[in-house]
C-alpha cells in the first residue's frame, strides 16, 4: 500500500488520497491563442513514462490540498513531494522514459 | 478405534500434546479421538488414517505429506452448514472438540471413488490434453464442459451467509518479525531489549517453528523449553506483541505487511463478540523475515502413495505430536536431515528399514550416529518406485550411477517413506517485497539477494539452516532493524549455545528416472497431478518459459501454490532444455503466501456496511410518513410516499398532481452545496461556468452549466450571490464530491493566482423545496421577517429569514416548473423547519413528494439531468442550451467546442416525445427508428437508430406517457414521427418528436 | 501441423506422448520481413495469423521481448462479450465474438469458449433504464440481449443475495447469453501455433529497442538480436504502447494503469454465469477448474508494475460478499496485475499512424481480451491494405482532435475513470 508524503500533513496511507494524473499538464493561459494541436495535446496527450513520474495527488480525506509527487511507476518508489508551485528535486536519470534507451 | 499410532507417554521427548484430556472429532462420519495440541493431521495419523483425499485430476488416493502450510494433499471440508469451509489443510487445523471433517473430491466415498476411472484412462490425459480435443462437434463443448467442471473443483462452498464476523487492525511498529522460530525469537529479543515496538507473528498454534518438531538443545535445555522461556521474556516487554496463529501473507509497498490472525478457528465456533479472524495491516519501519525453509521432496515413480511424506514432517509428527507415522519406515534422502528423522523415529520405537541416500559416501556426524545405531544405509541408492494403492506397502531401491539408475531393483517393505530432497528457503515475502533472488548452486535453491524495502532476512529463510546460525543471524537482524528504526546501537544479544551436529554437504537431486519408461507416475505437483513427464511434454511442445510450463501443466497452481513443487518443476525443465535454472527463470511470488479467507479481507464492510449510508436531517420524518427509499449515490432518498391501497403509479400521480395544482414539498438536502468566497470569486465562476457572472446582483441566483475540458457537459446547478465576494454553488447530488475536488484542482493547480476559497457545505445545510401554485401561501404562513411577494422576492431571488425562530435562507428557484422556493437551514434544525413548513401547508393541501414525482415534474418541464441526458457525450448545444454559452469569455471546455465533430449537423439533440396514440406507453430505454424499409418492426439488424429515449414517465398532468430523447438533428425534426422500439420488451409505438418542454414553455408559472 | 483431436491424443498415448511436435518453432530472425508485429500477445499473434490466413501475407515476424502470451493475454478475467452501446464498439466486439465462436475449430486448438452468459446486475432505477437503452441498441444492432427480472435472476444464480434490504439491492439485469469466458492462455498458444503453421516466425526473448524510419516511413526495428528490416511494422504491446510508440517519436493519448484480478481456491461448480455489477465495480465467474475469478477497478494511478495494492483487492472482495454472502469462508488463492493502456475515451485505437508503414493497436483499457480475434482481424486488414476496415475505421488516433470520441462511459479524458 502506497505511503504518500503530503507536503502539508506528512506521510499517510494511500486511502486518504485520490490521484490526479500527470502534473506536467498545464492549461494554456489563453486557449484561443494556441493551435488546435497544442490544445489537443493539452487535453489528450500524456508522456506516460515508464519510470519516474511527477504526478498530482489530492489529499481528499485530509487537508484537501493538491500537490506534486514524484514516484517511480515501475517500482512504486516514492521520490519526493512538493506543494503546487514549488519545484521537486530534478528527475532521476531518465533511463526508461519513452524514447530513451 | 483407539490411537494405535500414538507413542507411549514418558521420556524426554514425549510430544507437546496434553494427554490428560481427550478430544472427540469425526472424519468422514467416523468418530475418532485425539488430544489438545494435535492438529487434525496428527490426530488422523495417530488413529492410523492414511487415506485422506483424492487428487485433482486422476482421483488417486492421497495421504498426508507435510506438517504445515506446504501440505498439498490433506485438504478437507471442515465443519458443516453455514460454517462449512472447503480445502482446509488438515496439517494446520488445531484439533478441537466437535470438529467435523470430510474428505473431498470423491464420490461416492473416499475408499471407493468412481472418479478414479480417470486414473485408468490417464494415458489420454497428459498435460494440456483439453487443448487438443473436445472440439468436435463444435457445439458440444458446453456439454463436455459440464462434466469437466463437475470432476474438477475440490471442496464445496457454504450456501448460506457466513454467521461469523471479522475484524481489521491498523498498526504501526518499529520492527515486525515474521516467524516465531529460533531466528525470529532472537530477532524479537534483540529489538525488544532496546524498547522498539515489536510485533512477532507465527502461523503456528505456538511459537517455536520447526524446533518444536526436533530434538535439539538451546542454551543447554530442550529447544521447546528455551522457546517457552524466551516467549515469556518477550511477553514481559511492554512494547512487544506476540501473535501466534497469525500468518503474514502479503508484503506491499512501503513496508506494509498484512497478517491474518486466526482468532477462533481452533474452537468449534467463535465466542460471542469474538471475531473469527482478524486482519492486521502493519506498517513497519523495518521487517525481519525469519520465515524458515520448506523441505522439498524427490520425484520418483508413484511417489504419491499414501505414506510417502517429507522427512521433516515424519520427525515432527513423532517429536511434537507423539505420533509414529507408520510401523516401518524407509528414509530417502540426499542430505543429512533425514538421518535425524531416522534416529528420532528409531528412538520412538519405529522399525527403520533403511536409509536410502543418493550420496555415494555419506559422511559426517549424523550418518555416523545412524551407523552406530545400527541403521542400514543404502549409500548411492535411490528409491525408484513405490508400491501400494490406498497405502504404501513398500519401495524398490536401485543403485545410482550419476543421475541414472543402474543394476537391479531391490524391494524394501515399509508403510512410510520419509523423503528429503533438501530445503527451499521461504523467500515468498522477500520476493513479494520486490527483493531480488539469487540461485545458490550449492543449496540448489533460490535465496534472497538484494532487498528493495526495509527488510532483513535471517536464518533458514536466508539459506542458513544450522540452528546456531539461525540464532546468531536472528539476533543480528533484530539488533540492526532496531538500530535503523532508531533504537539502540545495533549490538546483538549473545547467541545461546546449541547441540546441533554440523551437516555434511547435500547432493542436489530433483527426480529419479523411471525404472523403465512409463512405469509409474512421477509426480512433481501432487495436488494438481502434474508429473515429470508432463513437464517434459510441455518442454517438447515449446512451452519452455517457466510461466508457460505453469500455465500449460498447471504446475504450482493449486491451493498449496507449489510450495513443494515449483522449484522442482523448474529444475526438471532446466535439465530438459539444458539451461541453468536461473536462466529458465523463477516464478513471481505474489500475495497471498497462503490463501486468505475472503471474509477476513473485507472485515466489517459487509451487509449494510458495504458503503456508508447518508441520511438527510429529515430522514426520520420520511420513514414515519411511509416513504419508500431509493439509493442516490450514498444517500437514501424518499422515492415515493405510498398511501394504503395505492399502487406506486397512483402515488406518483397523486404527488405530481398535488404539486401542479396545490403545493408539494420535497427534501433536496442531497444536492451538493459549495460555499465560494474571495475577491476573485466572480472571475472563478466565469471560468468554470459557460455563462457570465460578472453582472449578477447580490441576492440573486443564476443557473449555470459546467463543461469538462473536452467540451462535454459535466454538471449544472444554480449559484447565488450572497455577498460581494460570497457565493453559494449547488451541484447535482451525484457529482457533489467530484465537483468539489474539481474546483479545488482548478484553484490550486491551474489558477493558484485566484484569491478564492471553496468549502463543501452539503452536510451543513438541510434543504426543502416548496413547489406549486400555493407555495407562496405556505411559505408566507411559515416564515418570519420576510416579504415573499413576487416584487420583494422575484424569481431567482434570495433572502434570509426565520422559520420557527430559526434562521433560514430562502431561494426562489424551481425545478418542477411551478412557483417554487427552496429553504436551507442548518442541518441540525432541518427537521424543525420541515415540520413547520408541513404545518403551515396543512390547510393548503401540502403533500411531500419523492424522487419519482420529482422526475415526472422535471420531464414535463423538459429539464435534462446529468446521467440520462447529459451522459458525458452531450454538449450544451445538444441540450438546447447554447444560449448559456458565452461567446466573449473563456471557460473550461470552450476551446474544444469548435472541433468538427462537435459542430456536426447530425448530433443527437434533446427533444420531447409524445405517443401518436395517447393510450400508448413509451417504455423505458427505447431506441428510436425511422419508418421505412430496413427499420420497421422485425427488420433485419443492424437497424439504423435515429435516437434514444433517455427519460420516460406517465404524465398525470397531460394524461399520457411522455419522454425526453436524444435524436439526431432532433431540433429540426419537431413534428416528425419515429418508432420507439424496445426489442427487450417486444414493444414498439409510434411517437411524435415535440419540443422538450411539455408544460408552460414560456415559464409564466415560475414568475407569478 | 499435426492435427489435434481425440484420435491424435489416443495415438500419442501409445507412445507416451513422446512424439508430439513443437506447437511453434523458435526460429532465428530473418534479415527482412514484409511485416513485423511487435508484441506476441494475443493481439499480435492474431494479427499475424490473419495476415497469413486472410491476406496471404506470410513473410511475417512477431517479435516479443519476453515469452509469448506473457502480458495481458494471460492476466485477465477471461470474459468474452459484445454488450456495448455505442455503434463502433458494438459492431467491432460483435465481430470479435463471432470469430470467438469458431475459434477452436479454426485454430484447431481448444480455447474453451464457454458461452454461459454475461449478466449485468442493475441496482438502481437509473441503471434499469440505461440497461434498457443498451439492450435495445444491442438487439437492433443484431446482438443478443435480454432483460431479466429479479425472479429470473434468482433462479439462474441461486447464491446471489436477492434481498431488497441489501445495500445495493438487485432490481434486474441485462444478460448476453452468447457472452462467457474462455481459456486465456490457450488463445495466445492457439494463435501462435496456427500462425507458425502458416509460416509466421515468432521470435521470443527479443526486445525491440528502436524503430527505424527514413523519409517518413518505417524501415525496420532494432532488436536485441540486431536490426531487422521490415516494410511494415505493427505495434501491439498492450501496457507498453507509450514506451514503444515513443521509439518512433509518437506520443499517445494513453495512460498506463494496473488492473488487478484474483481467484479463489477451486471449489465444486456453484456459479454458472458471469456476473457483473457496475454499482459495486465488480465481475466474477467460475473457471472450469473451479476457481472463482474476479476483478474490479483499476488501482487508479499510473503504473507499469504488474502488481497492485490491497485496497482494490479488498474492494473487489467486499463486492463479492455483498452479492454472494455465502462465499465469505472461501479463500483468495492468487492475485495478479496487468498493465492497461487506458485511452482517453475508453475505446481502442487500431489505426495507421502519421508514419508510413507504421500501425498501432492500443488503448484497450479493460476490453483487450475479448477483442483478441477481432483486433487481430481488423489490424491485419489495416496493415495488409494500408487502410482500416470499416469495423475499425472509427478507432483512429485523430478522433480526439476531431472530437469524434467513443466514450462508452461518458467519463471524458480521464483515463482512470474508464
Amino acid at each position: 500500500m502506497l505511503l504518500i508524503d503530503c507536503p502539508w500533513c506528512g506521510t499517510r496511507d494511500q486511502r486518504e488520497f485520490t490521484y490526479g494524473g500527470d502534473a506536467a499538464v498545464k492549461r494554456p493561459a489563453d486557449p484561443a491563442a494556441v493551435s488546435d494541436k497544442e490544445w489537443h495535446d493539452y487535453v489528450y496527450i500524456r508522456v506516460n513514462p515508464r519510470g519516474s513520474h511527477v504526478e498530482l495527488w489530492h489529499h481528499n480525506a485530509g487537508c484537501r490540498r493538491w500537490f506534486k509527487l514524484r514516484r517511480d511507476v515501475v517500482t512504486h518508489e516514492m521520490q519526493g513531494s512538493a506543494p503546487i508551485g514549488s519545484e521537486l528535486e530534478p528527475p532521476l536519470p531518465i533511463a526508461g522514459r519513452p524514447g530513451k534507451p | 478405534m483407539s490411537q494405535l499410532f500414538r507413542m507411549a507417554p514418558g521420556g524426554a521427548w514425549a510430544g507437546l500434546i496434553d494427554r490428560s484430556r481427550e478430544i472427540r472429532f469425526s472424519f468422514d462420519g467416523r468418530t475418532l479421538r485425539g488430544h489438545p495440541g494435535d492438529t487434525l493431521a496428527s490426530a488422523l495419523l495417530a488413529n492410523g488414517v492414511r487415506l485422506v483425499g483424492r487428487s485433482f485430476k486422476y482421483h488417486r488416493p492421497r495421504g498426508i505429506v507435510g506438517v504445515g502450510a506446504e501440505e498439498p494433499n490433506a485438504l478437507i471440508q471442515l465443519r458443516r452448514g453455514e460454517r462449512t469451509e472447503p480445502n482446509v489443510r488438515a496439517t494446520q487445523i488445531e484439533l478441537h472438540d466437535g470438529l467435523e471433517a470430510e474428505s473431498q473430491n470423491r464420490w461416492p466415498s473416499l475408499g471407493f471413488d468412481l472418479g478414479a476411472v480417470n486414473s485408468a484412462l490417464s494415458g489420454l490425459f497428459p498435460a494440456g490434453f483439453y487443448y487438443k480435443t473436445f472440439m468436435w462437434p463444435a457445439s458440444w463443448w458446453m456439454f463436455y464442459e459440464t462434466f469437466i467442471r463437475r470432476v474438477a473443483g475440490m471442496g464445496k462452498t457454504a450456501t448460506a451467509a457466513d454467521p461469523d464476523h471479522y475484524e481489521h487492525m491498523h498498526v504501526h511498529c518499529d520492527v515486525l518479525v515474521v516467524g516465531g522460530g529460533p531466528a525470529g525469537l532472537m530477532a524479537a529479543r534483540a529489538a525488544g531489549r532496546w524498547g522498539a515496538r515489536v510485533i512477532v507473528c507465527d502461523e503456528g498454534a505456538a511459537l517455536g517453528g520447526s524446533v518444536l518438531g526436533e530434538r535439539l538443545f538451546i542454551d543447554g535445555k530442550p529447544a521447546p523449553d528455551w522457546v517457552r522461556e524466551t516467549e515469556a521474556e518477550l511477553a514481559a516487554m511492554p512494547e512487544v506483541r506476540l501473535l501466534a496463529r497469525t500468518t503474514a501473507f502479503g508484503y506491499y509497498d512501503q513496508n506494509m505487511v498484512t497478517l491474518v490472525e486466526r482468532v477462533a478457528d481452533h474452537v468449534l465456533m467463535p465466542g460471542h463478540h469474538q471475531p473469527r479472524q482478524r486482519l492486521w495491516l502493519v506498517r513497519a519501519r523495518r521487517v525481519v523475515l525469519a520465515t524458515g525453509a520448506i523441505e522439498r521432496p524427490i520425484v520418483f515413480a508413484d511417489n504419491d502413495r499414501p505414506g510417502v511424506m517429507l522427512a521433516s514432517a515424519a520427525r515432527a509428527y513423532a517429536n511434537r505430536y507423539a505420533v509414529i507415522p507408520g510401523k516401518r519406515v524407509v528414509l530417502f534422502t540426499c542430505n543429512d536431515g533425514a538421518y535425524a528423522t531416522a534416529l528420532d523415529l528409531a528412538d520412538a520405537g519405529v522399525d527403520v528399514a533403511g536409509i536410502v541416500d543418493t550420496r555415494p559416501d555419506p559422511t559426517g556426524p549424523l550418518p555416523a550416529r545412524a551407523r552406530a545405531a545400527g541403521l542400514a544405509i543404502h549409500a548411492g541408492h535411490a528409491v525408484a518406485l513405490a508400491h501400494g494403492g490406498k497405502a504404501l506397502s513398500g519401495v524398490e531401491i536401485m543403485a545410482l550411477d550419476g543421475d541414472r539408475l543402474t543394476g537391479s531393483s531391490r524391494p524394501l517393505h515399509c508403510d512410510v517413506l520419509a523423503v528429503s530432497g533438501g530445503w527451499n528457503p521461504a523467500v515468498h515475502l522477500f520476493s513479494q517485497a520486490q527483493g531480488k533472488l539469487r540461485f545458490d548452486d550449492i543449496l540448489g535453491s533460490f535465496v534472497p539477494d538484494r532487498a528493495a524495502q526495509a527488510v532483513h532476512v535471517a536464518g533458514s529463510a536466508a539459506g542458513h539452516f544450522a540452528l546456531g546460525q539461525c540464532l546468531a543471524e536472528g539476533a543480528r537482524a533484530g539488533a540492526d532493524a532496531a538500530r535503523l528504526a532508531g533504537f539502540g546501537d545495533g549490538t546483538p544479544p549473545a547467541t545461546p549455545a546449541t547441540s546441533e551436529d554440523a551437516p555434511a554437504p547435500h547432493r542436489t537431486l530433483w527426480a529419479i528416472p523411471p525404472i523403465e519408461p512409463g512405469k509409474g507416475k512421477r509426480f512433481v505437483d501432487v495436488q494438481n497431478d502434474v508429473t515429470a513427464e508432463d513437464v517434459a511434454l510441455a518442454a517438447r511442445e515449446g512451452y519452455r518459459s517457466v510461466e508457460h510450463l505453469k500455465r500449460y501443466t498447471t504446475l504450482g497452481m493449486g491451493t498449496d501454490q507449489g510450495k513443494t513443487s515449483n522449484i522442482t518443476g523448474l529444475a526438471i525443465l532446466s535439465g530438459i532444455v539444458g539451461e541453468p535454472i536461473p536462466k529458465v527463470g523463477t516464478t513471481t511470488f505474489r500475495a497471498p503466501y497462503t490463501p486468505v479467507t475472503f471474509g477476513t479481507l473485507v472485515g466489517p464492510e459487509v451487509g449494510e456496511h458495504l458503503d456508508p449510508i447518508r441520511h438527510s436531517a429529515m430522514h426520520p420524518w420520511h420513514v414515519k410518513a411511509g416513504a419508500q427509499f431509493v439509493n442516490a449515490g450514498l444517500w437514501k432518498r424518499a422515492q415515493l410516499y405510498r398511501r394504503p391501497g395505492e399502487t406506486e403509479q397512483q402515488a406518483i400521480d397523486r404527488e405530481v398532481l398535488n404539486t401542479r395544482e396545490k403545493v408539494g414539498i420535497v427534501d433536496v438536502s442531497t444536492l451538493g452545496k459549495i460555499d465560494i468566497q474571495g475577491p476573485d470569486a466572480v472571475e472563478f465562476l466565469n471560468r468554470v461556468y459557460t455563462n457570465a457572472w460578472s453582472k449578477l446582483e447580490i441576492g440573486r441566483g443564476r443557473y449555470g452549466i459546467m463543461l469538462r475540458e473536452d467540451g462535454m457537459v459535466f454538471d449544472d446547478g444554480t449559484t447565488t450571490r450572497l455577498g460581494p465576494n460570497h457565493f453559494l454553488m449547488t451541484t447535482t447530488t451525484a457529482n457533489a464530491v467530484r465537483v468539489m475536488a474539481w474546483l479545488e484542482y482548478w484553484l490550486q493547480v491551474q489558477w493558484p493566482d485566484l484569491k478564492v476559497y471553496v468549502a463543501s457545505v452539503t452536510e451543513q445545510w438541510a434543504a426543502a423545496a416548496l413547489a406549486g401554485p400555493l407555495a407562496r401561501l405556505v411559505l408566507a404562513d411559515a416564515v418570519e421577517g420576510l416579504d415573499v411577494s413576487n416584487e420583494a422576492l422575484p424569481f431567482m431571488g434570495y433572502a434570509t429569514a426565520h422559520i420557527a425562530g430559526i434562521p433560514v435562507r430562502v431561494f426562489r428557484i424551481s425545478f418542477s416548473g411551478e412557483l417554487g422556493f427552496e429553504v436551507n437551514v442548518a442541518a441540525d434544525h432541518g427537521m424543525t423547519v420541515w415540520e413547520a413548513l408541513m404545518k403551515a401547508g396543512e390547510k393548503h393541501g401540502i403533500m411531500p413528494y419523492g424522487t419519482e414525482a420529482l422526475g415526472v415534474l422535471r420531464i414535463e418541464k423538459g429539464h435534462f439531468v446529468v446521467g440520462p441526458e447529459a451522459d458525458g457525450r452531450t454538449t450544451a448545444d445538444d441540450l438546447g442550451l447554447s444560449g448559456l454559452v458565452s461567446k466573449t469569455k473563456d471557460f473550461i471546455g470552450k476551446r474544444s467546442l469548435t472541433r468538427p465533430a462537435l459542430l456536426a449537423p447530425d448530433r443527437l439533440q434533446l427533444v420531447g416525445l409524445m405517443p401518436l396514440d395517447k393510450k400508448d406507453e413509451i417504455v423505458r430505454g427505447c431506441q428510436l427508428v425511422a419508418d421505412g424499409p430496413g427499420s420497421g418492426r422485425g427488420a433485419r439488424p443492424p437497424v439504423p437508430m435515429e435516437g434514444v429515449v433517455t427519460s420516460n414517465c406517465y404524465s398525470a398532468t397531460l394524461g399520457c406517457w411522455i419522454a425526453l430523447a436524444l435524436v439526431k438533428a432532433g431540433r429540426k425534426r419537431h413534428g416528425e414521427t419515429l418508432h420507439a422500439q424496445s426489442p427487450l420488451t417486444g414493444r414498439s409505438v409510434p411517437v411524435k418528436i415535440v419540443p422538450n418542454v411539455f408544460i408552460d414553455p414560456e415559464g409564466a408559472r415560475l414568475r407569478v | 501441423m499435426v492435427k489435434y483431436s481425440i484420435f491424435s491424443l489416443a495415438r500419442n498415448a501409445l507412445s507416451r506422448h513422446e512424439n508430439w511436435p513443437e506447437a511453434w518453432r523458435s526460429p532465428e530472425p530473418k534479415s527482412e520481413y514484409d511485416v513485423i508485429i511487435i508484441g506476441a500477445g494475443g493481439h499480435g499473434l492474431a494479427t499475424a495469423y490473419y495476415l497469413a490466413k486472410e491476406h496471404g501475407v506470410t513473410n511475417v515476424a512477431v517479435i516479443e521481448k519476453g515469452y509469448l502470451g506473457g502480458g495481458n493475454t494471460g492476466r485477465n478475467t477471461t470474459i468474452v462479450r459484445s454488450n456495448y452501446y455505442l455503434e463502433p464498439n458494438a459492431h467491432f466486439y460483435e465481430k470479435s465474438l463471432q470469430l470467438w465462436e469458431g475459434l477452436s475449430q479454426d485454430l484447431n486448438y481448444n480455447v474453451m469458449l464457454s458461452q454461459r452468459g454475461v449478466l449485468n446486475l442493475a441496482h438502481a432505477p437509473s441503471e434499469v433504464d440505461s440497461f434498457h437503452r443498451r439492450g435495445n441498441a444491442m438487439r437492433l444492432n443484431g446482438i443478443d440481449a435480454e432483460f431479466m427480472t429479479r425472479d429470473q435472476i434468482a433462479q439462474m444464480v441461486p447464491l446471489l443475495n436477492m434481498s431488497m434490504e441489501a445495500r445495493y439491492p438487485i432490481l434486474g439485469g441485462l444478460i448476453q447469453r452468447r457472452g462467457g469466458i474462455a481459456r486465456h492462455d490457450a488463445v495466445a498458444w492457439g494463435f501462435a501455433r496456427a500462425a507458425d503453421a502458416r509460416g509466421v516466425d515468432i521470435i521470443q526473448n527479443c526486445p525491440v529497442t528502436g524503430i527505424r524510419r527514413e523519409g517518413g516511413r518505417v524501415t525496420g526495428v532494432d532488436t536485441a538480436r540486431g536490426f531487422i528490416k521490415a516494410k511494415k511494422v505493427g505495434i501491439a504491446v498492450a501496457g507498453h504502447s507509450s514506451h514503444v510508440a515513443a521509439m518512433a517519436g509518437l506520443r499517445l493519448p494513453i495512460e498506463s494503469h494496473v488492473l488487478q484480478a484474483l481467484v479463489s481456491e477451486p471449489i465444486k461448480p456453484c456459479l454458472d454465469t458471469v456476473v457483473t455489477s457496475g454499482a459495486v465495480h465488480f465481475y466474477v465467474s467460475q473457471s472450469d477448474k473451479g476457481e472463482l475469478v474476479m476483478g474490479g477497478d483499476l488501482d487508479g494511478y499510473n503504473s507499469y508494475a504488474q502488481r497492485g495494492n490491497l485496497p482494490i483487492i479488498q474492494h473487489v472482495v467486499a463486492a463479492l460478499l455483498a452479492l454472494f454472502p455465502c462465499f465469505s469462508r472461501l479463500r483468495m488463492m492468487r492475485t495478479w496485475g496487468g498493465i492497461m493502456d487506458m485511452s482517453m475515451d475508453g475505446s481502442p485505437i487500431i489505426a495507421k499512424t502519421p508514419i508510413g508503414g507504421l500501425y498501432i493497436n492500443t488503448g484497450w483499457c479493460y476490453g483487450g481480451f475479448k477483442a483478441t480475434p477481432g483486433s487481430g482481424w481488423v489490424f491485419a486488414h489495416t496493415i495488409a491494405r494500408d487502410e482500416p476496415h470499416k469495423l475499425n475505421a472509427e478507432f483512429t488516433l485523430e478522433r480526439f482532435a476531431e472530437g469524434k470520441t467513443w466514450d462508452e462511459k461518458g467519463m471524458g479524458p480521464t483515463p482512470n475513470a474508464h
